[in-house]
């Protein structure tokens, strides 16, 4: 028979809601499902996807209140008379975060009401290629029809799972956000820059926070900003653990946790309690229940998640895939927004665009922030031999670090060129203060072909930290020094 | 005596000395702050690094953080309510600093080996300048070639007591006491600044405003930074100009003014004045008539070519002084260092003067590149354009609940050039951050269709620029409800 819905998206995070109020716009019956599988230490939240309940937002917030901390003290510099002691409370902060995410899932279930977008609080699962199995948390079931189905059911931390304890006495970032209590002295061991982000936050709110890492920090991105962000980190408070990795967690009396790890540069083994352990070793794509196999959605064998083309189509036609569950796409919600849009558009409304996936600016919370656009030294030299390629940069200091008394050590940035006449602009990195605020202007000049000559036409704005990049222009390659002096 | 002679120390005099003197020529500066009629004075660096950019900038500072001590409780910080601002602290600090530069750059001009003297000149005849020192001694000195920077200093308003019991923005950042209750009278953005940051740091603030606010900018972002002051505490008096200012109460001025519209008149006492009416050039008493420098005798500015060069061909001009340009400092900077090189370094390469992009860092900060919406309009006609806006939420301001559906981007498109952006207009925290990038991209030509491809970095600001739908046009509204 006929299908009941024109769309049916499973998953109502970034990427499903702005697909499903997209199709909305064109008059098409659209349906959303989305459920929350509680995590193993039971939290759970509303309507929204990671971003909005456990990712971006939260994040940033916590972050914001790291940050300021910071404020507090250069404020005594600047004239305040702040009484010591100065400490913070914890739940004072998480209550206002969560109270702030509790409405906006308010907000996005209002807006799909109001764009008459239906609405199931349940866990999804395809039934045959157009129909959804829903499942309710009291066991419901439900069967949905659809002429196109989107899978945008996003991702989910992981634990690493030969390490004795981890999932018993470990929490994820999933859970962090959720906490009523303080994390207390937190071990956080890791890969990815969520695990950067959240120690420094918790360094900055007055935690004890150690980062442990087994390799390199934040794998794919610029490895000589990477070092900065973390030496920033470490001048900060953050105490690192490096070239190690954990092997077991036990719980001791009073709810403490026992860490034991391996150190791999001295060979020895090593240990230490914490009140937390919060885990950031990947995130790994929400499909298990999907059952996609009955359809023939494939995976990537590796990853486990959706192959999808240039249009977002999976291996089955009227199938589609959007936002972090996809094989190969940036796991960011910005991303996820504009592709559920242009796909709406491109299957409703008579267009033919698609994505554009190149020079995708990003940005690292950590307490100095990390903003960066286009490719890293490392990539570029490997695209083009460092023969072709010249890098501008410069170590700058923030006016504000000035009375304050500051150190700007790691503040830099860093601009990687062809360097054929033209001088195209490959990547563009900065690390100071309001990172993502500079950089986006930027992001959009290299969508706009900016070359060096263009950007050093540019006035700068005086006093900003983002007008030192009009003003680069000493090279790597020149040796020379390359610390901004005075005006 | 000398390759290249620069009357004034500031950032366009010192930006092109050093670039003379690196490409290897024989340079002198002068330079010499006529102290103001309070007696206050200052070192090497000019305007933006003494009593402009540095310390209004550092003072904003402060007053954006004493904003941020509010919101840290509600982001869980806790400490005693009571909270107080002491001047002298953070008036020594900033002091201190500049200090620091009014050093640095008397020794980066000694590493170039660049003449400095810190004296008044005037030119006595062609190639010729007479130099005074401060204890009276005069020397001579030829050069090849001349560079005016002398820059401005503020305007009094020409009425009795302006100048005995009035301060300005030159007093200002380095007064040895706080000003207290303060009345700003002006609407530049020097007066909304300052007016904006003394607020902020807990003093009774009134703006007294002839007629409109911030002239020469986009008059509905103009109200908006206005409004935003207003609701933060800053009183305004519309349509009065001060008549008298005398002696009040012990240690209180007594300032009459005089409505715009009628009779009616306006009294009230105040600890400071500050008069931020605007700026004069200092081309008056440097003996620019004796060489035949034209000047226009309205404002005193001297006129250029595009390449800076006044109607003597050996004597050239950058900076604020210039007749019809920008008065910032890294106009004046770029303009100088492009000048040395087109002197001597054989370049071609003239001063792009087109989309300069500024920022006024009032309480709630102004960024902006390309035209104000009523020039577009003037230019294009307004059925050419496209006007996108929307309001928007920090969300840094969200948990503590400040200022929902204030802070406004705007853009302005032409139609009939691919829907160009030809206006960028931003109000809200780190404008300055979020314009610069725009500005470059602008460079680039940037159109809305750009724009709408770039994804955004999330959560920002600057982000809402990508996601921009709603037109003026269209009448829809653009109060924001949810992410």
């Amino acid at each position: 028979g006929k299908n009941e819905y024109d769309l049916l998206v499973i998953g109502g995070g970034s990427g499903g809601l702005a697909c499903a109020k997209e199709a909305a716009q064109f008059g098409r019956k659209v349906a959303v499902l989305d459920c929350v599988e509680p995590s193993p230490q039971g939290t759970k939240w509303g309507l929204g996807g990671t971003c909005v309940n456990v990712g971006c937002i939260p994040k940033k917030l916590m972050h914001q209140a790291a940050l300021l901390g910071g404020a507090l003290k250069d404020a005594q510099h600047y004239g305040w008379n702040i009484a010591q002691p100065v400490h913070h409370t914890w739940s004072v902060m998480a209550q206002a975060v969560q109270n702030y995410v509790k409405s906006l899932n308010w907000g996005h279930r209002v807006q799909l009401q109001d764009k008459k977008v239906k609405y199931f609080n349940m866990k999804g699962s395809f039934s045959d290629p157009h129909t959804i199995r829903g499942l309710t948390k009291a066991g419901k079931e439900t069967f949905v029809t659809a002429e196109n189905i989107v899978i945008a059911t996003g991702g989910r931390p992981k634990y690493p799972i030969h390490v004795a304890g981890a999932l018993e006495y470990g929490i994820t970032s999933d859970d962090l956000f959720w906490l009523k209590e303080s994390p207390g002295k937190t071990l956080t061991p890791f890969v990815f820059n969520v695990s950067l982000e959240c120690a420094g936050f918790l360094t900055g709110i007055g935690l004890d926070t150690t980062v442990m890492m087994r390799s390199i920090p934040l794998r794919g991105f610029d490895q000589q900003m990477a070092s900065l962000v973390t030496e920033h980190m470490e001048s900060y408070g953050t105490k690192f653990l490096k070239r190690c990795f954990p092997t077991k967690v036990e719980k001791l009396e009073g709810n403490r946790l026992h860490v034991t790890w391996k150190n791999t540069d001295l060979g020895t083994e090593e240990t230490d309690s914490f009140d937390t352990v919060m885990w950031a070793v990947g995130r790994a794509p929400d499909t298990e229940t999907l059952n996609l196999e009955t359809v023939g959605v494939k995976t990537n064998s590796e990853t486990g998640k959706i192959v999808v083309d240039a249009r977002e189509a999976t291996s089955v036609p009227h199938i589609y895939a959007i936002g972090d569950i996809t094989e190969g796409r940036p796991e960011l919600t910005p991303t996820a927004i504009a592709a559920g849009k242009l796909l709406a558009r491109r299957l409703f409304g008579q267009s033919s665009e698609l994505m554009d996936y190149d020079n995708v600016p990003t940005t690292v919370f950590t307490p100095l922030e990390y903003g960066c656009v286009g490719l890293s030294e490392e990539a570029a030299v490997r695209c083009y031999g460092s023969d072709n390629v010249e890098v501008y940069h410069a170590y700058y200091k923030p006016l504000e670090f000035t009375v304050a008394e500051r150190d700007a050590t790691q503040c830099y940035i860093k601009m990687v060129c062809l360097r054929e006449s033209e001088q195209r602009i490959l990547g563009l990195h900065f690390i100071g203060p309001n990172a993502g605020e500079v950089i986006q202007g930027f992001a959009l000049g290299i969508k706009c072909g900016a070359t060096y000559p263009q950007l050093m036409k540019t006035i700068g704005i005086h006093p900003t930290c983002a007008e030192e990049i009009t003003k680069l222009h000493i090279t790597k390659r020149s040796g020379l020094d390359a610390t901004v002096t005075g005006c | 005596d000398y390759d290249l002679i620069i009357i004034g120390g500031g950032s366009g005099g010192l930006a092109c000395s050093k670039e003379a003197a690196t490409l290897g020529k024989k340079v002198m500066v002068l330079d010499y702050v006529v102290p103001t009629p309070l007696g206050t004075s200052w070192g090497l660096g000019g305007t933006c690094v003494n009593v402009g950019c540095i310390p209004k900038k550092l003072m904003h500072q402060a007053a954006l953080l004493g904003q941020a001590l509010q919101d840290s409780r509600k982001y869980g910080w806790q400490y005693e309510e009571q909270v107080k601002h002491n001047w002298e602290i953070m008036v020594e600090a900033i002091q201190n600093y500049i200090g620091s530069l009014n050093w640095g750059y008397r020794v980066s001009l000694r590493e170039k080996s660049v003449t400095y003297l810190n004296s008044y000149g005037e030119f006595i005849e062609p190639h010729k300048i007479k130099v005074c020192t401060i204890k009276g001694q005069v020397t001579y000195h030829t050069a090849e070639t001349f560079v005016l920077a002398t820059g401005e200093r503020p305007r009094y308003l020409g009425i009795p007591g302006d100048k005995e019991y009035c301060i300005t923005s030159d007093d200002l950042f380095s007064l040895p006491y706080c000003p207290g209750k303060t009345l700003v009278v002006g609407a530049s953005y020097v007066a909304l600044e300052c007016a904006g940051f003394l607020a902020g740091l807990g003093l009774d603030v009134t703006v007294m405003v002839r007629s409109i606010l911030l002239r020469g900018f986009d008059q509905e972002m103009a109200e908006k930074v206005g409004a935003y002051m207003e609701t933060h505490g800053v009183k305004f008096i519309r349509k009065f100009v001060p008549i008298q200012a005398k002696e009040g109460m012990p240690g209180r001025l007594k300032v009459t003014a005089k409505s715009t519209e009628g009779p009616e008149i306006f009294e009230e006492e105040y600890n400071t004045v500050l008069i931020a009416i605007g700026r004069d050039a200092c081309t008056r008493n440097i003996g620019l008539e004796t060489i035949g420098v034209n000047i226009n005798e309205k404002n005193g500015k001297v006129p250029v070519n595009d390449e800076e060069q006044t109607n003597v061909p050996y004597v050239y001009a950058i900076g604020d002084i210039l007749d019809g340009k920008l008065e910032l400092t890294p106009v004046a900077i770029q303009a100088g260092r492009l000048l040395a090189r087109r002197l001597y370094g054989g370049s071609s390469t003239k001063c792009d003067y087109i989309n300069v992009p500024t920022t006024v860092f009032t309480p709630l900060e102004y960024g902006s590149c390309g035209l104000a919406e009523e020039r577009a309009i003037e230019e294009y006609g307004k059925q050419n354009l496209e006007v996108y806006h929307t309001l928007f939420w920090p969300l840094e301001w969200t948990v503590p609940g400040r200022d929902n559906n204030t802070c406004y981007a705007k853009i302005i498109c032409n139609k009939h050039d691919n829907n160009r952006v030809i206006g960028f207009h931003v109000l809200g925290p780190n404008a300055g951050e979020v314009t610069q990038g725009f500005a470059a991209a602008i460079k680039c030509g940037l159109t809305k269709e750009l724009l709408d491809e770039t994804i955004g970095i999330h959560p920002t600001c600057a982000e809402v620029f990508t996601t921009m739908d709603i037109t003026k046009a269209s009448g829809q509204d653009i109060t924001q409800r949810g992410c």
